[in-house]
């Protein structure tokens, strides 16, 4: 049988059809509705971790006040934040929702290619869900050992949740890489098989580059974690010794020998680095488009901005050990590091350029996802630079573990992806619901966000120059760290409840709007990216109609001279084009301009 | 894009590489396997580097394996004489399954099936020899997981966990192949073609080369 490629094949061949209320909402094989509901599970477990950092900050700022959290409380909450901020939130609401929602309407398919493998995909990171939440529940609590699980204190008695909790941590982390591989088979065979006619690689959005790469990069970095659940998930109930070397716990020799916790440290952070790109890749594609649309301007260097996720992607499998220079590696190891470290600074710093260069001279419209993509450019900036510093092995001996740590990846990885998350939320909202969002109400709660973030992250960097140890339940009294610095504690604390509190505002305007918001129309931004000349707004079960839509172009004609609307959709042909210009600029004509 | 851009001077590799609607001429169902694969090679590659290194770290001497992995018939015992089978066994079963490949291409569906269903049956007996193996050890030599008679306790750990990850990989790997095999025969795939038989096949072909891994590494180092 002669082969016909998807885009060319008949809509009907692969499509399935919902008939009733469950098949269209609850089992559901369509990326749209996918996509809200990994979105919608990822931000209500993203709740609960930001529940859990505002009792630490209580803790903090106002030590012996509040009976609620012991020093066992403490370190479960440290834990639970941030393995549910990294993991189940950002790296499940960025590929899962946006990756869902996205790549089939910016490549111009009508669905994923394997829509039954996807659904599969939400509802098994459902259960992971369910899994990690159950650990509150358990005998123990949930385990207590900090996001990055080290061995051999993990295990041991003194750790809070060394039973059960961090056996359902492990294997909540394991069913969530089943699932992430399902969703992330299909995002890159998507992207790869199933674009629309004239759709090449070099004319897709940036977000759907920054998706693409980001789950190539999760689908190798997953798999270093998995490997590393299993043979904990091996010492703890088999009583193998893979991670535990001979220990003596109050007195008594343990069962274990001859293992290796450097081995756990490699493996988690050949994972956990990669990671850190899994959260920022897509936010930068996604934060690239949202530039570019309310600028009126196209990106600056598309091909540039291309190679430079490429690049990103490539080099942060060479960087893990930066996170182990404490560890007593060999110095020569570290200068290995250190350097490959600072090489991945120099594609970043170029995609910094280049969204300040596509916002020079713009046409610039202040909408809120235009706020909050302009303040992720100053935080993404705050967090690199320190990042810069850390990246250095005698700048992070004195300052690993302490506060400027916390402080720094806040800044890069916490901050920065979660401003852009907002942005793209208010931006895509009009086309997922189809309607406008309260405008004013959404500036407030940038405002909140964007000042609170440095209100709390700033004192941070100080408070860990002074020496403040991370993950302490509380400072007791020390000699190097000065009274004053409760104070800032305490200022910090009060901010971060204020940033806490202002999220609300954000839900209010979401729930409200999905009634009272006005229609938006199909494209309010005027955007000339494909997602937004679907036939229907919100996009119906195969999005396109009758037809599959043409791609004639890049996603950014902003602007353009001539154009009535100042943009040209990428699936208007050059013959429809108002003036046969030299100015629209097309990356496979002109490769010299994006290079320059 | 303009004719020029696509025939002309700069069609270079990224060009053809990154053309409209696919990436590669083939059907989604290959791609998708292929990424799977290389993910998959990931996971095997952290379990064999996590096997180096727990030997080269551990305190205790490494047992002899070629002693351990010997197996006597009536005489004196032959090294490595069961995994020398197996490991045969599965190289085979590649070469049916390339054969129902190509039998499928022709649409041959009888062929096509009793080689599916030959190839199955092969890794069958691989598993079941491998429970037999497991068994000796774990009955008659006192391995465990956590610790053997024969010195570093990770010998056993690490035995059990990649060969029994593997055999999984095998396991799944018969079901997949009967489930293809009777999807065959029912003609189920006349009108979609036969390309899922490949598909099925690269599977199978990976964990056979997987195994030579764990083969090399394991049995010979
Ligand atoms: C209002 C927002 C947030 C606040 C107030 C906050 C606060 C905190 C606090 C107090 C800690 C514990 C520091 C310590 O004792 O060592 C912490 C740790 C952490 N946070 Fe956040 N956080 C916020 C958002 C985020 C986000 C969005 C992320 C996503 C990356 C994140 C990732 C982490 C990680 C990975 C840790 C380290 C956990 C560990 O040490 O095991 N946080 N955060
Ligand atoms: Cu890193």
């Amino acid at each position: 049988m002669a082969y016909v490629p998807l885009a060319d094949q008949d809509s009907e061949m692969e499509m399935h059809h919902p008939h009733s209320w469950v098949t269209k909402y609850v089992w559901s094989q369509d990326h749209k509705v996918i996509a809200i509901q990994y979105g919608g599970i990822a931000i209500a477990v993203g709740v609960v971790a930001l529940i859990l950092s505002l009792l630490m900050r209580m803790q903090l700022g106002f030590p012996e006040t509040f009976d609620l959290i012991d020093p066992s409380s403490y370190y479960q909450s440290v834990t639970m934040h941030g393995m549910i901020m990294v993991v189940y939130m950002l790296t499940a609401l960025l590929l899962g929702g946006f990756g869902n929602y996205l790549i089939p309407l910016m490549c111009g398919a009508r669905d994923m290619v394997f829509p039954f493998l996807n659904m599969l995909s939400v509802w098994v990171y459902a259960l992971s869900v369910i899994i990690l939440m159950s650990s509150f529940f358990v005998s123990g609590g949930p385990t207590g050992a900090g996001w990055t699980l080290y061995p051999p204190q993990t295990t041991m008695a003194g750790t809070p949740g060394h039973d059960m909790g961090i056996v359902l941590m492990l294997l909540s982390l394991a069913v969530f890489i089943v699932a992430f591989t399902m969703g992330g088979l299909n995002y890159v065979t998507t992207v790869l098989q199933y674009r629309c006619r004239g759709l090449t690689m070099m004319r897709l959005p940036l977000t759907v580059w920054g998706i693409f790469i980001a789950t190539i990069l999760g689908l190798f970095a997953f798999p270093a974690l998995l490997v590393s659940a299993i043979m904990m998930l091996f010492d703890i109930l088999l009583g193998t010794s893979f991670f535990m070397p001979a220990v003596i716990e109050s007195g008594t020799p343990l069962d274990h020998n001859g293992g290796s916790p450097i081995l756990f440290q490699h493996l988690f952070w050949f994972f956990g680095h990669p990671e850190v790109y899994i959260v920022a890749l897509p936010a930068f594609g996604l934060v690239s488009d949202v530039l570019s649309t309310h600028a009126r301007k196209n990106i600056f260097g598309y091909r540039m901005m291309v190679w430079a996720i490429i690049a990103i992607g490539g080099l942060s499998f060479v960087v893990w050990a930066h996170h182990m220079y404490v560890s007593g590696m060999h110095p020569y190891f570290g200068f290995f590091f250190a350097t490959t470290t600072l090489i991945i600074a120099v594609p970043t710093a170029l995609k910094v350029y280049n969204w300040v260069l596509t916002l020079w001279e713009g046409d610039i419209r202040l909408n809120a996802p235009m706020y909050f993509a302009i303040g992720f450019i100053f935080t993404f900036i705050h967090g690199g630079l320190t990042g810069l510093f850390l990246g250095n092995v005698v700048i992070d001996l004195p300052l690993s573990d302490t506060y400027f740590v916390v402080a720094h990846f806040h800044m890069v990885m916490g901050v920065s992806p979660v401003l852009v998350i907002f942005a793209a939320l208010y931006h895509w909202y009009p086309k997922v619901t189809g309607r406008m969002f309260h405008e004013g109400m959404a500036k407030a709660h940038f405002w909140i966000t964007f000042l609170g973030t440095y209100a709390i992250y700033l004192p941070m960097h100080y408070l860990g120059f002074l020496g403040v140890p991370r993950r302490y339940y509380a400072m007791g009294s020390t000699d190097f760290i000065p009274e004053s610095a409760q104070d800032l504690n305490a200022a910090i604390t009060i901010a971060a409840l204020i940033v806490g509190a202002a999220q609300i505002l954000f839900f209010i305007n979401i729930f409200w709007s999905l009634r009272n918001g006005k229609p938006s129309g199909p494209n309010p931004w005027g955007s000339a990216s494909l997602e937004w000349q679907t036939p229907d707004t919100p996009p119906k079960h195969g999005n396109w109609g009758d037809e599959l839509p043409t791609v004639y172009r890049w996603a950014y004609d902003y602007s353009v001279p001539g154009a009535h609307e100042d943009f040209i959709p990428q699936n208007v042909p050059e013959s429809e084009e108002p003036t046969a210009d030299e100015q629209h600029f097309d990356p496979d004509h002109d490769a010299s301009k994006a290079d320059a | 894009m303009s004719e020029a851009a696509i025939s002309g001077s700069n069609s270079t590799l990224v060009d053809d590489w990154s053309a409209d609607k696919q990436a590669y001429h083939v059907p989604w169902g290959k791609a998708m396997m292929w990424i799977f694969l290389v993910s998959d090679t990931f996971i095997f590659t952290c379990f064999l580097t996590g096997y180096l290194h727990v030997r080269l770290t551990t305190t205790d001497p490494w047992p002899l394996q070629s002693e351990i992995f010997a197996l006597s018939f009536g005489g004196d015992p032959i090294p490595l004489i069961l995994i020398a089978i197996m490991t045969f066994i599965l190289i085979t079963s590649s070469g049916t399954m390339a054969l129902a490949v190509n039998f499928g291409y022709r649409r041959d569906k009888k062929k096509t099936f009793w080689f599916m269903v030959a190839t199955a049956a092969f890794g069958a007996s691989f598993v079941g020899m491998q429970a037999f193996e497991w068994s000796k050890l774990i009955l008659e030599e006192g391995v465990r997981p956590w610790g053997n008679p024969f010195g570093a306790p990770q010998f056993g750990s690490v035995f059990f966990m990649i060969t029994g990850f593997h055999g999984l990989h095998v396991t799944a790997g018969v079901i997949y192949l009967l489930t293809v095999a009777f999807k065959v025969k029912k003609g189920h795939y006349d009108k979609k073609g036969y390309e899922i038989v490949e598909i099925a096949g690269l599977y199978w072909h990976f964990v056979d080369l997987v195994w030579v891994f764990i083969f090399a590494f394991f049995y010979l180092l």
